[in-house]
């Protein structure tokens, strides 16, 4: 389901990917197709870098926090937008949730290795322009924009 | 012949003898960079794309995949002939021949002097330590040991140049010292100096040809060990030392002959030694999401078990590295007192930058190349999936990219027609 308004203008190309919460050991797949992609294009690789870390914890996030989402990719001639979505609990407080550390994870998840609190502050530190909703029990939205 | 061959702007180790070859697919698949398509019933490797890793040549059930290397007689060109044998020779012989017995049986293959590539190992190792404690380094430090995965990141990975160390591999380090040496006490001029490499792998042959952050190498000629092999084992004799004595490195420098061995030297216990090109890629691309934060060093091999995997030597890899293990042992520890001080780090730097190759673009103009992109997913969708290889390209993206480029056509799909028949069958029963 679409929550966040998009931005069709001057769109060259869109790839959406859905991600489970379920399957974990698949997450990372999005990401890295989206990367393989951007390569192909022949997108700058410092670009294409910031937003495949991005683009991995958002999936990362997805799969351990929500019930499952998606992640959809606007490629236009001067930037790449990002559109994250997912249902689920959502966030209570956004500001925290965006502080290094902060983390809700579980026990489980910790000693996986994830869960470290630091999936939202660098998301947005690879992006331009950072956008983040969410409401309690039904879900998350993010928007970013990587500059070309 | 090799040497004095006219350079093309991508040379290979790495051939392919059509003859030979009748036109599987398993080759297809194995490639790390999807360099091969059969074409007509008969392999072709694009030259842009392939890296030497020596993957396709492991897996070729007819022998059809080969390597181009030097021949013996090419050092007869030199005045003076220097043999530096790859460190995993090291574990190449059974463990009745003492390894200098193996080093004075090279000498008899014609050379005049026989150089033990360990030491440079050793050498690096003091550098590579030295590195690790300048604090403004790109961390984790990416070895340049295997030239495969150097290519590999300069592919796939160009965001990762910036970690590699920048400091030649130990066989490009040995012919430096050994052709400094010479010329100093023997007055030799530097082009009378033939340094030849045993080499384990065409990957190291290419990098004699094409090397990488360097103008030209000091190496002259690349020769497999595999061809020279049976020979040696006929002339060495046990105990025989007729010629000056070679073996000088450390159990250390012993141990870059497989896996971990270059880590194991360094005062650090973050490192990552990972082999096989397939976790390579796996740990590289959790490397450039910025996921090993605590790793300082990083060594990765195309081949399973590092060098000892080489597919130009001839013992089983995993002996091979036992064997090493165990002489690595025995030999003294590395001192970094006991490496001569005159050689500087200098010495052993690249000399120019390595550029990104970045091949996979489908068009160096950005909006050509978006559109390109969207017909390819469009085509992507349209095939059936299943990557079966019988169009020739490995996997049906890479079929979709080779339509997109011109290289082939959607009749290529061998399988399309007939799968959505099936599918249509199937719908026609649903209803």
């Amino acid at each position: 389901m679409y929550r966040l308004q998009r931005d069709e203008s001057d769109l060259a190309m869109m790839k959406a990917f859905e991600v489970s919460n379920e399957d974990f050991s698949s997450a990372g797949t999005a990401s890295s197709k989206i990367k393989k992609i951007l390569r192909q294009i022949g997108m700058d690789a410092g670009v294409i870098r910031r937003i495949a870390i991005a683009t991995y914890e958002a999936e990362i996030n997805v799969a351990i926090h929500s019930n499952g989402g998606h992640i959809e990719v606007y490629i236009k001639s001067d930037k790449v937008d990002i559109y994250v979505e997912d249902t689920g609990p959502g966030i209570a407080d956004i500001n925290l949730a965006m502080q290094k550390g902060y983390s809700t994870a579980t026990k489980e998840i910790r000693e996986l290795g994830f869960g470290a609190g630091m999936g939202l502050p660098n998301m947005e530190k690879c992006c331009d322009d950072f956008y983040i909703e969410s409401v309690v029990d039904e879900y998350t939205a993010i928007k970013m924009t990587f500059n070309l | 012949m090799m040497v004095g061959e006219k350079m093309e702007k991508y040379w290979h180790s790495v051939i392919l003898d059509n003859d030979y070859c009748n036109g599987c697919t398993n080759c297809l698949s194995r490639c790390p960079t999807q360099a091969i398509r059969v074409i007509d019933g008969k392999a072709k490797i694009m030259k842009e794309r392939c890296i030497d890793c020596g993957e396709c040549l492991k897996i070729c059930h007819f022998h059809a995949k080969g390597t181009l290397s030097d021949g013996l007689e090419a050092i007869h060109q030199f005045k003076y002939k220097v043999a530096i044998p790859g460190i995993s020779i090291y574990g190449q012989f059974p463990a009745e021949y003492d390894i200098e017995d193996v080093f004075q049986g090279i000498y008899k293959l014609g050379f005049d002097l026989v150089y033990d590539t360990a030491y440079a190992a050793d050498v690096l190792t003091k550098f590579q330590n030295q590195l690790l404690k300048e604090p403004f380094i790109e961390k984790p430090i990416i070895s340049t040991y295997c030239p495969a995965i150097t290519r590999l990141i300069q592919i796939r990975y160009p965001s990762l140049i910036d970690n590699i160390t920048r400091l030649e591999s130990p066989m490009e380090v040995a012919a430096r010292l050994v052709k400094k040496q010479l010329m100093e006490e023997k007055g030799l001029s530097f082009d009378e100096i033939g340094v030849f490499y045993i080499s384990q792998c065409p990957a190291t042959i290419t990098s004699i040809k094409q090397p990488l952050g360097l103008e030209k190498s000091f190496i002259d000629g690349g020769i497999s060990l595999e061809s020279i092999y049976s020979k040696l084992l006929k002339i060495i004799v046990k105990g025989e030392r007729l010629y000056p004595t070679v073996q000088k490195a450390s159990g250390n420098g012993v141990g870059w002959g497989m896996v971990g061995g270059q880590s194991f030297g360094l005062d650090t216990e973050k490192y990552l030694a990972v082999d096989g090109i397939e976790e390579v890629i796996r740990v590289l691309d959790k490397m450039e999401l910025g996921k090993l934060p605590e790793i300082d060093f990083f060594e990765g091999y195309a081949c399973v078990t590092g060098c000892s995997g080489g597919v130009l030597n001839v013992e089983n890899p995993f002996m091979a590295k036992a064997r090493i293990r165990i002489k690595s042992a025995e030999l003294p520890k590395y001192n970094p007192n006991l490496i001569d001080e005159t050689i500087k780090r200098e010495d052993l730097e690249w000399d120019v930058e390595m550029e990104p190759r970045s091949i996979l673009k489908l068009d160096s103009d950005f909006k050509v190349a978006l559109s390109k992109m969207s017909k390819l997913e469009e085509l992507a969708q349209k095939l059936p999936g299943i990557d079966c290889g019988a169009c020739g390209a490995p996997t049906c993206r890479a079929l979709a990219e080779d339509i997109v480029m011109n290289r082939a056509a959607i009749t290529d799909c061998l399988v399309l027609g007939k799968f959505n028949r099936r599918r249509q069958k199937k719908s026609k029963t649903e209803v």
